[in-house]
């Protein structure tokens, strides 16, 4: 089929002419896991030489603001600073599992590049991402899956304390209102500081004490966690 | 990042606005000049494929892989909505046959047997040229209360003669029955317990399986053992277009 692909983008130019970049995008993404939350989305259209995360990189004092505590005003306002174009908080409010957000509206502009990212709760610092996927030219729906990373920035204690300050201890929430109390932490022995796929969670089966405020049958996942599906026109 | 594009369409505009001129392009021969159009073939011909499946898993024994040909408006599940009852009786007990009673679906091969951890098996697919289908490959991890693993709806149309496509796919969890990894909940070897069952006491929705916990790591019940916790991937499928 490659010539025939071929033959269809020379159809396709002959038809309409489109601009070099610039792409309305209709996005949809559906939280994959088993029990946990997104806080709110930031999706963002970039060029090519921004990053909200990158894997084997400090994360910035941003990526931290979001990752522990799902507060994702500084990266809208650091991708605002390079002239992107974002979308911030589509679903209005946390993503439960198995929930999906669709019919997002982005017009990037001459930005080239999109890239996601939301807090996975409850957890430390753990988020999902999408790091600068370049987008497009040629209209048509795109599916790809996005896996959960580890800021590495918080010791992952899995204790549930409201923790949700940059460089505060603890988890935030447990959202679903399934987390558990009075645990003697996790003993996080990683000395990885940089952004990196996410272990998972630990949890245990004792709501009431235990290592871990996490229950080991709600709230573990295996990548990936989310899906997205972007349509361009 | 795991890009796996399942579907590309052209824009409905330009589609319709050049119709005629992809029909001459469409020809099964990826060589010739687009600018002679030939009228399509009318004589149906036979496309074969042939599916190549591994199981990647340590200790999760697939029930017989279930390859399905159906509309492409037919997926066979949706994460985030409810599984079928076929769908839900695939994932729970390992029998696909009730998915042939789905609306949409044309066809239902399915593997030889039990596909063991480390096992590869060839599956083959016959269609008329004229009735090309979304493809979806299914297959239950019978170590589990309701984990299944494949891809739904894959168009067949987009592999020209002598193409392949290669998944390596995640496991599912149908949603139907809580994973409490029970004594006598597990249709496989390693509890010999229950398949399907009609209640559904989970969230009912499909989702991407968070994985088997196991005695040996904290869930004191779990009649499972490390040996059969596993990770995505879990299947790697190969399907190539053969004639």
């Amino acid at each position: 089929m490659k010539l025939n692909q071929v033959t269809k983008l020379l159809i396709l130019s002959s038809v309409i002419s489109l601009p070099a970049s610039a792409a309305e995008l209709e996005i949809s993404i559906t939280n994959l896991t088993h029990g946990n939350h997104f806080t709110p989305l930031l999706i963002a259209a970039h060029d090519a030489d921004s990053h909200l995360f990158q894997v084997g990189e400090m994360a910035t004092s941003a990526l931290q603001k979001m990752a522990e505590g799902g507060d994702i005003g500084d990266l809208d306002a650091a991708v605002m600073g390079a002239n992107g174009v974002t979308v911030t908080n589509p679903a209005g409010g946390l993503l439960a599992p198995s929930a999906k957000v669709d019919s997002i509206m982005l017009d990037t502009g001459d930005m080239t590049h999109l890239s996601i990212t939301a807090m996975v709760l409850p957890t430390n610092d753990a988020f999902v991402g999408l790091d600068a996927w370049k987008i497009p030219t040629e209209a048509g729906t795109y599916t790809f899956t996005l896996n959960a990373y580890d800021a590495g920035t918080e010791a992952n204690d899995e204790i549930i304390n409201g923790g949700g300050m940059s460089g505060a201890p603890g988890i935030p929430a447990a959202p679903g209102g399934d987390g558990g109390m009075n645990a003697t932490g996790v003993m996080d022995m990683s000395s990885n500081d940089k952004v990196h796929i996410h272990p998972g969670v630990l949890g245990d089966t004792d709501l009431q004490g235990g290592m871990s405020d996490l229950d080991s049958r709600v709230h573990r996942w295996l990548n990936p966690v989310a899906r997205v599906t972007v349509t361009v026109k | 990042m795991n890009i796996s594009k399942l579907s590309f369409k052209t824009s409905s505009l330009a589609a319709l606005s050049v119709g005629a001129l992809l029909l001459g392009g469409c020809s099964d021969n990826d060589h010739t000049s687009p600018a002679p159009i030939t009228p399509p073939a009318v004589t149906p011909t036979m496309q074969d494929y042939t599916i190549s499946v591994t199981n990647l898993t340590a200790n999760q024994p697939m029930s017989p892989i279930a390859v399905v040909t159906h509309a492409a408006d037919s997926l066979l599940w949706t994460s985030g909505e409810s599984a079928s009852l076929a769908l839900e009786t695939l994932a729970e007990s390992g029998d696909a046959s009730g998915l042939t009673d789905e609306t949409g679906i044309t066809e239902l091969v399915s593997g030889a047997g039990i596909l063991m951890p480390g096992a590869s098996e060839e599956i083959s697919l016959s269609l008329d040229s004229t009735s090309i289908a979304d493809l979806s490959v299914v297959t239950m991890l019978v170590n589990t209360n309701d984990a299944f693993a494949g891809f739904t709806g894959y168009d067949l149309s987009s592999l020209a003669v002598d193409e392949s496509m290669v998944f390596r796919v995640i496991t599912y969890d149908a949603g139907t029955e809580a994973n409490s990894e029970a004594k006598g909940t597990i249709p496989g070897p390693a509890d010999g317990g229950e398949g399907f069952n009609a209640t559904r006491d989970d969230s009912n929705k499909v989702h991407a399986h968070p994985g088997v916990i196991s005695s040996d790591d904290g869930l004191s019940d779990s009649i499972l053992d490390a040996s059969h916790r596993f990770d995505n991937p879990t299947l790697l499928i190969k399907i190539s277009r053969t004639e």
